[in-house]
């Protein structure tokens, strides 16, 4: 693998940057691999990682139907954040975070993340309650987090308005400061060009269409280019995890929703920090291009077209005109739907299945994105293990038949 | 925007009017006590959620407060039909979708 640094830059600009590594090979699938994992996106190309740089299992495939991060890693809104309620969740998400600060460095691809803090607003006395307790669990698990009041908030985002004249006043706020953003595209191609150089094959355009078994043992997956074999499948197809537990014969506790986001014409410099509200229900960042991204719920029917409704639309931007009454006159440039698959209790799902050799990360819910690399971590590490990571442990699905659940709904950002 | 019929006003109306509630047809366990903890998850939890046509629940918020049940392709979002609860659906997926 090629080394980016500041010298590679200056020593390729004399060729008018024409010689650059391809990033990753594009091979033909063998006919047998240790391990598979179905989902080229963010998620199943941490997981290739880390399967090869920690576990040294290199004989791995990525099976994807469309283009590595194609799906949800291009549809989300970058945003990472640990501070969750329970126990179990915060450590999985701050394992996450731990990886984040050090991603760049780790893959020796820039993924631009940035620490630009997120604050939770709270325009209630139960708002604020949730967020008093919410920020002492935090601490009392060593993750960072502040409770702010209003001045602070101001002194933080002066373009917000924190008056009394509005329909929900903002009361205060939680402030996570390790908190921030990534770019999305770049957290698929770092994986994929690391796993790449770690020898794992990464196999586009090569749609799993069945998992084939014998009795109740994987032998590997039908895909539109053969039969490939191997031991272990491990499938981490955001959106689509039902339809492909439906192919391995058993049900998942999921429901697939379209989320949407959107973001608006470039502009200066104006928000520096990631805003989110559950009252009001929207939040916003700024990219690092200029543009606000926004998003806000899902809709509350099932779907698999990949885009979102009017109605959400329009309750999200009343929700960021409420908090901003000064963007009232950007314009929208883009909107676009991704399918999140939900789960009861707003926690992922990374768990063996009825199947042997099978196992699935799946479920994540609006909150995917902010755990790639700590859930292809532990994914990798149940994987090679053939048992669950012990901080993969408490979400395995049998939580939905002992009553074990993780009730994450409060933390999640989003209502589902 | 879907717009839907409610069989209970036998009115087209928008989406905001309503509310979805999830899959229809789940039947509460008969007797409680002897159902085991796997039936128990099943019934909470377990849901179809298929690529394609999928009965649901929904609720007229904002109309009659009534509840009634569609059958909606979940990819192409259209509605082929809305029943009272109660009713058999006419379209299923087994029986195939009018085209």
């Amino acid at each position: 693998m090629q080394h980016y640094s500041g010298f590679g830059l200056v020593k390729h600009a004399l060729s008018y940057h024409e010689n650059w590594q391809r990033a990753w090979r594009n091979p033909t699938p063998k006919k047998k691999y240790d391990v598979i994992v179905v989902g080229g996106g963010g998620h199943g190309l941490a997981t290739a990682y880390y399967l090869a740089k920690e576990h040294g299992i290199t004989n791995v495939a990525v099976v994807e139907k469309g283009w590595l991060g194609g799906g949800n890693t291009a549809r989300n809104t970058t945003i990472v954040r640990s501070n969750y309620l329970w126990d179990e969740a915060a450590w999985l998400y701050e394992h996450a975070m731990k990886l984040w600060e050090g991603l760049s460095q780790d893959l020796n691809y820039n993924v631009m993340y940035s620490q630009r803090g997120v604050m939770n607003l709270g325009h209630t006395l139960q708002d604020m309650r949730d967020i008093h307790r919410r920020v002492n669990a935090n601490r009392l698990n060593g993750i960072d987090g502040e409770v702010l009041d209003v001045k602070q908030i101001q002194e933080i985002v002066p373009i917000m308005d924190c008056s009394k004249n509005t329909r929900y006043p903002i009361m205060g706020a939680s402030w996570q400061p390790r908190g921030g953003v990534a770019r999305h595209d770049a957290v698929a191609w770092g994986f994929a060009r690391g796993a790449d150089a770690l020898g794992v094959d990464l196999l586009q355009q090569t749609e799993v269409t069945g998992i084939r078994k014998n009795g109740n043992k994987v032998l590997g997956v039908e895909t539109t280019r053969g039969f490939i074999a191997a031991d272990t499948v491990g499938v981490v197809t955001a959106g689509n995890s039902g339809v492909l537990a439906k192919m391995a014969g058993f049900q998942l506790p999921i429901e697939s929703h379209p989320l949407q986001a959107l973001v608006s014409e470039p502009m200066k410099p104006i928000l520096d920090t990631v805003v989110m509200s559950n009252k009001v229900h929207g939040y916003v960042s700024q990219s690092d291009k200029g543009d606000l991204v926004i998003g806000a719920g899902i809709d509350g029917y099932n779907g698999y077209g990949q885009r979102g409704s009017y109605a959400t639309i329009e309750h999200t931007l009343q929700a960021i005109v409420e908090m901003f009454p000064m963007f009232s006159r950007v314009r929208m440039n883009r909107q676009w739907g991704g399918i999140v698959d939900t789960c009861p209790d707003a926690c992922p799902i990374i768990s063996a299945t009825p199947v042997g050799g099978l196992f699935f990360n799946c479920g994540w819910g609006t909150g995917g994105f902010k755990a790639t690399p700590g859930s292809g971590n532990v994914f990798a590490a149940t994987l090679a293990a053939g048992k669950a990571h012990p901080l993969a442990a408490p979400f395995s699905i049998d939580r939905f038949i002992s009553g074990k659940l993780i009730d994450e709904h409060g933390a999640a950002g989003v209502a589902h | 925007m879907l717009h839907i019929y409610c069989p209970h006003c036998a009115e087209t109306r928008e989406e905001e009017e309503f509310r979805p509630k999830g899959e229809a047809h789940i039947a509460r366990p008969v007797e409680p006590e002897a159902t085991s903890d796997e039936d128990w998850g099943n019934y909470l939890f377990f849901r179809k959620n298929p690529r394609g046509l999928h009965h649901e629940l929904w609720y007229h918020a904002a109309g009659c407060r009534k509840f009634f049940n569609v059958t909606r392709d979940t990819v192409s979002y259209q509605i082929l039909e809305t029943y009272k609860v109660g009713q058999k659906p006419s379209v299923t997926a087994d029986k195939g979708a009018a085209k």
